[in-house]
Order: C-alpha cells, then sequence, then structure tokens
C-alpha cells in the first residue's frame, strides 16, 4: 500500500478541501452560511467552492442564524447533511434553540427512530482585536449538552480528517476552529480520510506531567514543553481533539503514568474543559497515582478585551504555563 | 394604518364547490371520522389524565379539528408536517395510530417515541410527521428545512407548518418565512388562530389584526378562512398545496378557530369569557360537517351515530392498550441519544 | 505650608503608640503649646501639644489606632491654607510588615485539636504506597510544601537502610549527630510546647495507700479464669470514676465556652522507640477492669507496632502517664491540649508512713495531678485528686 501523498496546506485549506471533497462523495451534502458563497466565507475558509459546486450547494443565507439553523436540521431530518458555518462562533447564541432544544434532542425525543445528520463550523478563539462579543470560546456550552458531539481539531490533518468524520456521523457534530490557526501550515494528504471523534492523542511523550489541551493551546503546550526540558521538565502534552465526547481512557493511562495534571484551554476557566478533566481524574483509578495538586489555566473570569496586551492577558500564553507547570514540578505548589 | 387585507374566502353553498368535487364520499366521511377519532381522543385523553393516570401536561386541541383533518387531506405520506405542543389533532389527520399515540402519553416503549418524548414530541417520522414541538415557533424553520431537502432531492412533496397565532411573533416565524421566500420553497405556513397566545390575547399582542396580514412582507400569498368550516380550509390548502408542487412557492394560511380547553391542564381561563367560550361551542367545527354531509346526501343519520360509536371504541381499546404496555427500564435512561 | 502634626516617640523602644484621646476636631482653631490629643503608654498617659498656630484638619487617626511613630497624624493650616498644600511624604507604615509576621506566627501555633494532630498531608500516590507496604505516613517526613509528603518521601522512607547509617550524608560534626524530626517529634514538639507556654499549670499531689489495691489485684489474677490485670488497669478505673464524680473537670477551655464533655474518655500514654503516643479508651468509667485491660494491651501492641488509626487517638478529655515501670517515683507530666487534666503517677513503693503517733511500713503511689487553671480551680481539682485517692484506696468501689 502507498503512503498517502502529503503536502503543506493551511488549516483553512485543509477545511475547504474536506468539504469538496464530502460534496463530491454525497450529493446530499451542501453548505449553509452567511457569505460563504461569492465572498468566499469571512474567513475565506470556503473560497471559491461557490464556483465549482453552485449555489444550490454552497448558500448564502440571509442574517439569520436561529431560522437558518432550524432550516438545516429541517433539512437534515429530510435525507440532507447540511454544513452549516457560523460566522463567529458568538453568534451561535442566537441559535442555540435549534442547536440546544431541536437538535440536539430530535432523536432522543423520538426513541431513537430518527437521527439529525448535522455538521456546524464555528470560528473561535481571540487574539484578533474583535473584542467580547466576537473572540469568545463556547464549546463548553455546547459539549454540555448531550446529544451533541463538539470537537476542536488542532491542525491541518485534523481537521481535514475529523470534518469528514464529522460529515460522516448521523448525529449532530459541533466543530470549533480557532481563528488563529486558519493560516497555520501542516502536511495533509491529498485523499479523503478520517480521523475518528472521540480519541485524544498524545503529541509529545513525557513523563514528568501531562499536559491536557485543545485548539490552539495545544501548541502553546508544546512550546512550553520544549522549554520546560531544558530545565530537566519532561511534559506530555496531549491534544483532546474531542469535548465530548472525551477520551478518558488516553488522559487516565497518562496520569497514571506521570502522577502530575495540567489543563490548558482559552475557555472561561471556570466550569470548562478543566474542570471536567480534573474531575474524571479524581474519579478513576489515576486518583491513586497523583503525586500533586490539579493546575487548570484557562481563560479570565472577563469578556475578551479590546486592548491588545489586556487580549493576550484574558487567556494562557506559553510564558504561564511554562511558569506554572515549573512552579508544580519544583514544589512552590 | 391599515394593511392589505387578506382575501376571505366564503364556500359557496352549492355542491359544485371544489371541496366536495375533489373528494369522493368515501374520502369525506374518512375525514368525518377522523375529526370524530381526534375528538374523542382528546376528551380520552383528558380523562385519563384526570384520573391521574398521565404524567405532565397536554394541550387539547378540541375544537380545532376541521384545521387539522381539512389540511392533511392533501397529503401524501412523504409529504410533511411539523407541528406543535397542540399537536395530537395533526397526528392523527396525518395518519397516526391512536394505540400508539396514547402508548406514548402513558410512557410506555411501545408508544411511538418509546415513552421519551410524551405529548410534546408525538412524532411519527416515517409517515412524514417530524414532530410537535415543545417550543412554540420551534418547527416552522424545520419544515421549511425539509422543503429545502425536497427541493434539492427534486420531489414534488410539499411541508406543512402548523403553528398558532403567537407562534407569529417569534423570531424564527419571520426569519423562516423570509428564507422560504427567497428560495421559493414548497411549503405552506399554516396558522390556527384560536386567539390566545397562553392568555395574552392577539388583540394584545400582534401589531396586526390578521397573522395574513404578514404574508405579504415576505412575498407571499395570505389567506383567511373559517377555521371550523373543513370545506374552507381544505379548499385553501388545495390552492397552496398545488403551488407548492408546482414550484411556486410558500404560501401563509391563517384558519380562525377556537380552542375549547385552556391552553394547558393547569390553565384557570382567567383571560377570557364563558361567553365567548360557549359563542364558539356554538360554531362545533364536526356538528357543522355533519350537517353538512347530511344536507348532500352523503352522510345518513344512522351513520353519524355509527361513525361516532366506532372512534369512540377505537380510542377506548387505544387507552386499554397503553395501559398494559411495557414500562421502560431505569438503567437505559441514556439509550438512543446517539446513533450506535 | 500646613505643619504636619506626627506621633512623637515618648517612650523609649516605642515604635508605634496609640492615641487615646483627641482635644481638638477638624476646623478647631489650636494654638503653639496647646494639649491636642493623648498616647496611652505602658505606664502612663502623655499630652502632646500642638506645634504651631492655626487650624487643624486632616486629622487621619482615630482614637484607639496604632499609629508608627513619626506619620503625620493631623495637620495645622495657616490663613489661606487647605489640603492641596500638603505634600505627603512616601507612607511607610511599618507596623503594615509587622502585621504579617504576627499574624503567620499566630497560625503556627493555632491550637490543634487533639484529634487531627497526627494527620499528615500527603498526596494521594504517597498514601497508597505507604498503605501498600504497611506504613504509618505519621513516621514519614514530608519533603513538599507545607510538609507534604509525596511518593518520593515515602520510597526514601521505604530504602531507608535500618539502622545503618543512612545512605544520604547528614550533616554531621565532631560535636553531634543530626537525627531528623520525624511527623511525631515535630507534633510532640509543637503541642507541648503550645502547652507548657499557653496553659496556666498548676499541681496537685497526694500519695494513695496501695495496700488493699494490690490485695484486690492479687486474688482477681489468682483466679484462672479471670483475667490477668495490671495496676495501671485499676488505676485507668478510678481515673475515669472520679472524673464521672467530677464532671466539671472533665472539660476543656474554648473560646466559646468551657466545653463539658459528656463521656470520660481517658487517653493511656503509651511509649514508642522514639516517641509516644496517646491512645484513647472510650467512656473507661462504664468498662469492666477486664475490658481496660484487654482494650490497653491491644492499643499498646498497636502503638509499638505504628498500627493505630487517627480514631484511636483522636479525642480524649483526660491523659494517664504512669512511670511506675521506670521506678520514678513521682512527676508532673505536661497537659495535652485541649484537655484540662493530666494525672502522673509513679511506682507503687514501700516507704515509712506515720499511723497514729507510731511509724510503720506501708505502700504508696505517689499521683500528681496537673489542672489547667482556666478550667479547673484549685479546689477543684482538689475534689478530684480526693474522688480518685478514695477510689484507689477503696478498691471493691471500682468493681461495682
Amino acid at each position: 500500500m502507498n503512503a498517502p501523498i502529503t503536502r503543506e496546506l493551511t488549516y483553512s485549506q485543509a477545511i475547504q478541501e474536506a468539504l469538496a471533497q464530502a460534496m463530491d462523495a454525497d450529493p446530499s451534502v451542501f453548505l449553509m452560511g452567511e457569505d460563504i458563497g461569492v465572498y468566499g466565507g469571512a474567513f475565506q475558509v470556503t473560497g471559491d467552492l461557490v464556483h465549482r459546486y453552485g449555489e444550490d450547494r454552497v448558500m448564502d443565507t440571509p442574517i439569520a442564524e436561529l431560522g437558518a439553523a432550524g432550516v438545516a436540521v429541517g433539512a437534515a431530518l429530510a435525507g440532507c447533511k447540511p454544513v452549516f458555518e457560523f460566522q463567529f462562533s458568538d453568534f451561535s447564541a442566537l441559535a442555540l434553540e435549534q442547536i440546544v432544544n431541536q437538535a440536539a434532542k430530535i432523536r432522543f425525543m423520538l426513541g431513537g427512530k430518527v437521527s439529525v445528520p448535522l455538521v456546524m463550523r464555528f470560528p473561535a478563539g481571540s487574539g484578533t482585536g474583535a473584542a467580547a462579543q466576537h473572540s469568545q470560546s463556547l464549546e463548553a456550552w455546547l459539549a454540555h449538552v448531550p446529544g451533541l458531539k463538539v470537537i476542536q481539531p488542532s491542525t491541518p490533518y485534523d481537521i481535514k480528517g475529523m470534518l469528514l468524520a464529522a460529515i460522516d456521523d448521523p448525529d449532530p457534530v459541533m466543530v470549533f476552529e480557532h481563528k488563529l490557526l486558519y493560516k497555520m501550515k501542516g502536511e495533509v494528504p491529498a485523499e479523503p480520510y478520517r480521523v475518528p471523534i472521540g480519541k485524544a492523542i498524545v503529541r509529545r511523550a513525557g513523563t514528568s506531567i501531562s499536559i491536557v489541551a485543545t485548539s490552539i493551546m495545544v501548541h502553546r503546550a508544546l512550546e512550553a514543553a520544549e522549554i520546560l526540558s531544558g530545565e530537566g521538565i519532561d511534559a506530555e502534552v496531549i491534544d483532546l481533539r474531542t469535548l465530548r465526547p472525551i477520551d478518558r481512557d488516553t488522559i487516565i493511562e497518562s496520569v497514571k503514568k506521570t502522577g502530575r495534571l495540567a489543563c490548558v484551554y482559552e475557555g472561561v476557566k471556570t466550569l470548562g474543559m478543566g474542570a471536567e478533566i480534573s474531575a474524571i481524574i479524581a474519579e478513576s483509578e489515576a486518583f491513586d497515582y497523583l503525586d500533586a495538586p490539579i493546575l487548570r489555566l484557562g481563560g479570565a473570569e472577563a469578556p475578551i478585551p479590546y486592548n491588545p496586551v489586556l487580549e493576550k492577558a484574558a487567556v494562557p500564553q506559553t510564558e504561564l504555563i511554562v511558569a506554572r507547570v515549573r512552579d508544580l514540578l519544583t514544589g512552590r505548589i | 394604518m391599515s394593511h392589505p387585507q387578506a382575501a376571505r374566502r366564503e364556500g359557496d353553498a352549492t355542491n359544485q364547490r371544489p371541496f366536495y368535487r375533489t373528494f369522493p364520499p368515501q374520502a369525506l366521511k374518512e375525514a368525518l371520522r377522523r375529526m370524530y377519532l381526534i375528538r374523542r381522543f382528546e376528551e380520552g385523553a383528558e380523562d385519563s389524565y384526570t384520573r391521574g393516570l398521565i404524567h405532565g401536561t397536554m394541550h387539547l386541541s378540541i375544537g380545532q379539528e376541521a384545521s387539522a383533518v381539512g389540511s392533511c387531506m392533501h397529503l401524501r405520506k412523504t409529504d410533511y408536517i411539523t407541528s406543535t405542543h397542540r399537536g395530537h389533532g395533526h397526528c392523527i389527520a396525518k395518519g397516526a395510530d391512536p394505540k400508539l399515540m396514547f402508548a406514548e402519553f402513558f410512557g410506555k416503549e411501545e408508544g411511538y417515541c418509546r415513552g421519551r418524548g410524551g405529548s410534546m414530541h408525538i412524532a411519527d417520522v416515517e409517515s412524514g410527521n417530524l414532530g410537535a414541538n415543545g417550543i412554540v415557533a420551534g418547527g416552522i424553520p424545520i419544515a421549511v428545512g425539509a422543503a429545502l431537502a425536497i427541493k434539492k432531492q427534486k420531489r414534488d412533496d410539499i411541508a406543512i407548518s402548523f403553528f398558532g397565532d403567537g407562534a407569529s411573533n417569534e423570531g424564527a416565524f419571520h426569519e423562516a418565512l423570509n428564507m422560504a421566500s427567497i428560495w421559493k420553497l414548497p411549503v405552506i405556513f399554516l396558522c390556527e388562530n384560536n386567539k390566545y397566545g397562553m392568555s395574552v390575547s392577539t388583540e394584545r399582542s400582534m401589531a396586526v389584526e390578521h397573522v395574513a396580514d404578514r404574508a405579504p412582507a415576505y412575498r407571499m400569498p395570505g389567506i383567511v378562512v373559517d377555521g371550523n368550516r373543513i370545506e374552507d380550509v381544505s379548499e385553501a390548502v388545495m390552492e397552496a398545496t398545488a403551488r407548492a408542487r408546482a414550484g411556486e412557492g410558500p404560501s401563509l394560511i391563517e384558519c380562525k378557530t377556537y380552542r375549547i380547553r385552556g391552553h394547558s391542564k393547569s390553565d384557570r381561563n382567567r383571560y377570557r369569557t364563558k361567553e365567548e367560550i360557549e359563542e364558539w361551542q356554538g360554531k362545533d367545527p364536526i356538528r357543522h360537517f355533519e350537517l353538512e354531509l347530511i344536507a348532500r346526501g352523503i352522510l345518513a343519520e344512522g351513520e353519524v351515530d355509527a361513525l361516532r360509536t366506532a372512534a369512540e371504541a377505537e380510542i377506548a381499546a387505544a387507552i386499554e392498550f397503553a395501559r398494559n404496555g411495557t414500562d421502560p427500564i431505569p438503567t437505559e435512561v441514556t439509550r438512543d441519544v446517539y446513533t450506535p | 505650608m500646613p505643619i504636619e502634626v506626627i506621633l512623637p516617640k515618648v517612650d523609649m523602644d516605642m515604635a508605634a503608640g496609640t492615641i487615646s484621646r483627641w482635644l481638638v476636631k477638624d476646623g478647631d482653631r489650636v494654638k503653639k503649646g496647646a494639649t491636642i490629643f493623648e498616647i496611652e503608654t505602658d505606664k502612663s498617659t502623655m499630652e502632646v501639644e500642638s506645634p504651631g498656630d492655626g487650624t487643624i484638619g486632616q486629622i487621619s487617626a482615630k482614637e484607639g489606632t496604632v499609629v508608627p511613630v513619626g506619620v503625620a497624624v493631623a495637620f495645622i493650616f495657616g490663613e489661606g491654607e487647605d489640603a492641596g498644600a500638603i505634600r505627603l511624604p512616601a507612607a511607610a507604615p511599618a507596623k503594615a510588615t509587622e502585621a504579617p509576621k504576627v499574624q503567620i506566627a499566630a497560625s503556627e501555633l493555632a491550637p490543634i485539636p487533639a484529634g487531627d494532630s497526627m494527620k499528615p498531608r500527603a498526596t494521594p500516590l504517597a498514601r497508597r504506597i505507604a498503605r501498600e507496604h504497611g506504613l504509618d505516613l505519621a513516621a514519614i517526613i514530608g519533603q513538599g510544601p507545607r510538609g507534604r509528603i509525596r511518593a518520593d518521601d515515602v520510597q526514601e522512607h521505604l530504602h531507608k537502610p535500618q539502622p545503618a547509617p543512612v545512605e544520604r550524608p547528614t550533616a554531621s560534626s565532631d560535636d553531634y549527630d543530626l537525627v531528623p524530626i520525624d511527623n511525631m517529634r515535630r507534633v510532640i514538639a509543637e503541642r507541648l510546647t503550645l502547652s507548657k507556654t499557653t496553659v496556666p499549670h498548676f499541681y496537685l499531689s497526694a500519695a494513695c495507700d496501695m495496700e488493699k489495691l494490690l490485695k484486690l489485684r492479687a486474688e482477681i489474677n489468682a483466679v484462672e479464669a479471670l483475667p490477668k490485670l495490671s495496676v495501671n488497669d485499676f488505676i485507668v478505673k478510678a481515673l475515669a470514676l472520679a472524673l464521672r464524680q467530677v464532671p466539671e473537670a472533665n472539660a476543656s477551655w474554648s473560646d466559646e465556652g468551657i466545653r463539658r464533655y459528656r463521656s470520660v474518655d481517658v487517653s493511656v500514654a503509651v511509649a514508642v522507640e522514639g516517641g509516644l503516643f496517646t491512645p484513647v479508651l472510650r467512656a473507661a468509667d462504664s468498662k469492666t477492669l477486664g475490658q481496660i485491660g484487654a482494650e490497653v494491651k491491644d492499643l499498646a501492641t498497636r502503638a509499638k507496632e505504628r498500627k493505630l488509626q487517627p480514631a484511636d487517638y483522636a479525642g480524649g478529655t483526660t491523659t494517664l502517664s504512669n512511670l511506675g515501670m521506670y521506678g520514678i517515683e513521682s512527676f508532673a507530666a505536661i497537659i495535652n491540649p485541649p484537655q484540662a487534666t493530666i494525672f502522673a503517677v509513679g511506682a507503687a513503693t514501700r516507704r515509712p508512713v506515720a499511723v497514729g503517733d507510731e511509724i510503720r511500713a506501708g505502700t504508696r503511689m505517689d499521683c500528681t495531678l496537673s489542672c489547667d487553671h482556666r478550667v479547673v480551680d484549685g479546689a477543684l481539682g482538689a475534689q478530684l485528686l480526693s474522688a480518685f485517692r478514695d477510689l484507689v484506696e477503696s478498691p471493691l468501689r471500682l468493681l461495682v
């Protein structure tokens, strides 16, 4: 079997390729969103797809998130596979009714007799100076809802594979894409392939501490791990990739090995990913392997500020990860 | 400020009106039977509820049978409907089996939703019933989505979105009508205006006099009909169905009707008068249709009783079936959240 | 330029003072030399005079507040001057740096409840390793923050060769060897220092006539079917019954009130290598001598094997310390906080005693009762000791 041909693509190019390949393979797949047609999408993700697949399959919607999300739900119930793009994850608030009360629950409320094969994509996260209403990381909101699946791919390879897996998935999948990752480059196979939903991956093996991170924080954690290795601290970095369902086994095995845990994520620290991972470990057999308090590094208890210094200070940066992990390993905490 | 008035259609009282020309006697009697079934079903559900046999609450559609049956008479199995929290009538009109509906109310595994959904979420997707909905206006965009799928799949099916006067004030209503119109989708927006949201009247909550007045804002035909006369409802839906199947886009039909019972089982009817309720009871849609069919020689007096009795028996058997159903197992509480 | 009114140093070694009374208020006209406020010192009240003429204002220190020496507490404004004219020096409140130090010291000396005293901080992993090897965490030194025991610490302890010299070179000089302080030693040191320095001890002594008790004991022990009793078992019972008779002494001092315990729980001091434990006999007054004997034996054995659970040594309303087996005649013990009493008994010895006007040989045991004067006054202590002696000297009362 030949090794797949890979080449360098950006994260957003990888998304576009996934969407195109999904549409090629399945005529029931179509795209909906604001300005995704000739404009090419607010983040230029859909690009020229409208010219290749037509307006019927790359549909511009009016600015009507609630109604449009409902249309996507109805289309999914009637034999289509819509991939819905929110222009900013913050606008999901307008559509929560259809996402949470309808898409997430219809299968269950109907006794398992239907599925809702819907994919929704959310450009999320801060760092572009777009301030409070255009910079949020709301994945924890949706990960709290049984019936949804929530993923946060962090590399071009993963976003293509996981998006294709999401489109395959008969249940509603929410895809959170960090805006600062759109221009990130990585090796991506040309052929379609799948990366499984619900599996975390160890990006860097280590022995001193397990750092569980999502999205852009995976990259900051890896940077921090490099710096810390010069100080004799050997960090294991796990890319969680899926927030619902969480890959408990990978994390538990890692913490059993290292005895220490740090969670790094951009969403507001309280009641976010870190709270859940900490509790999973505390409830699991890994508890008896913990040799230090659990560390959570998450977003500040504030809306994302406009000022660039404050904007950076509102979410974990590499330096913070280094400092806090160092504190933990040197017995200051 | 006057808005263009929706055309008010009064049927002519001859045998030649489209309703009686389109449907053979068997179909008309079946329609009446369905109306009885709905009426008896609602009364049976109410009775079971007051005896403490049914959990939760329910929203009865007694008095609104004509709009449900009159609309669904034109539908195929492959056509879709979405409904409201007051959806029992729509379900039965679309062909649902009262046995399985009652089983659902009693929370049994034999129910349409295996006991997981209850009254507000009754659905039978196989026969195109995409479900009642616990969120006001929740089903409207969903029906538009189903119509979008129909168009993409190049089918000539249609979708009907049933909703009430209250829903027409929700954002989702406006967004859905707008999108249905710009994309010319095969969907009928069927509003059952029973004068009250929950307790707040349309006079106090709606900026226009008729829900149908909103249609021009979304560039679609809007008409007002007497929701308690099945022939008026049916003819309006017939026209709208033809439009939709021909690819001419959506329509808005407003059925003026009334719910004899309160909003839900907790309603104390403080917001309306006994006189008003009695006045509408005098306009009972079933009685009206019976009389019409008898007057036209389609139904004999004796048949009326037979139809009624048959409906009652069917409902009684359905309740009995439901009471003996299988209770779900507590450990299966997370079953069917995801597709295996 | 407004004139500063500072808190003056009025005593040798004074770093701060308390303004006890202001004689003027904001806006009053003052003359140079007039008394404007008073400072409380250890010895007396000092009057402080106005440094100038004018209107006094910006009074910043209220009566009763402590102000460092040299800090401005008010200003005297001349004609046309107001608060805007003040040039404030960089504030250097000396008391701010002092306060935290005091607070930390206080928390370190906070009374440690008898029950929790031996509960060490340890990570889940450390606990598990200790559990798996049957180690008592109390014997392990924690080198993590706040004395937390981590897995490495347990591993170190496990692999420490006994009793040969430790692998890690300890600092030693020609004059001494440095012995590391383990958890138990540290706790003993902290608690008993606390006790001796903060609890007002006083001591009552009595010599008990042991003839009848020793005779009764011999009779009981001669019966094969009955358990073998030690003298200590009788003493425990006597102590417990005495406290039942004098319940005001079965108590503890606390800031909210004196706790009169409903149960008489006797902590029995047991010497182990490197220190001591005080496992508790609960409801000792209601147990038979046989039960007391069996329990004490069991607790002592487990103490020596370092297999006591925290539940075994938590609580206790008094302590009995018996050094008789070491030949000690009498001694005074240090109270175990938060208890209010501790009994120290020595060996029962033959000694000359007066019977009427004659001198005979008798067997006496010296008992010294240490009391917390906040809870137990002299008369009450005497009552307790008296009751104890009566019971010891009429030992049949211990059987009923």
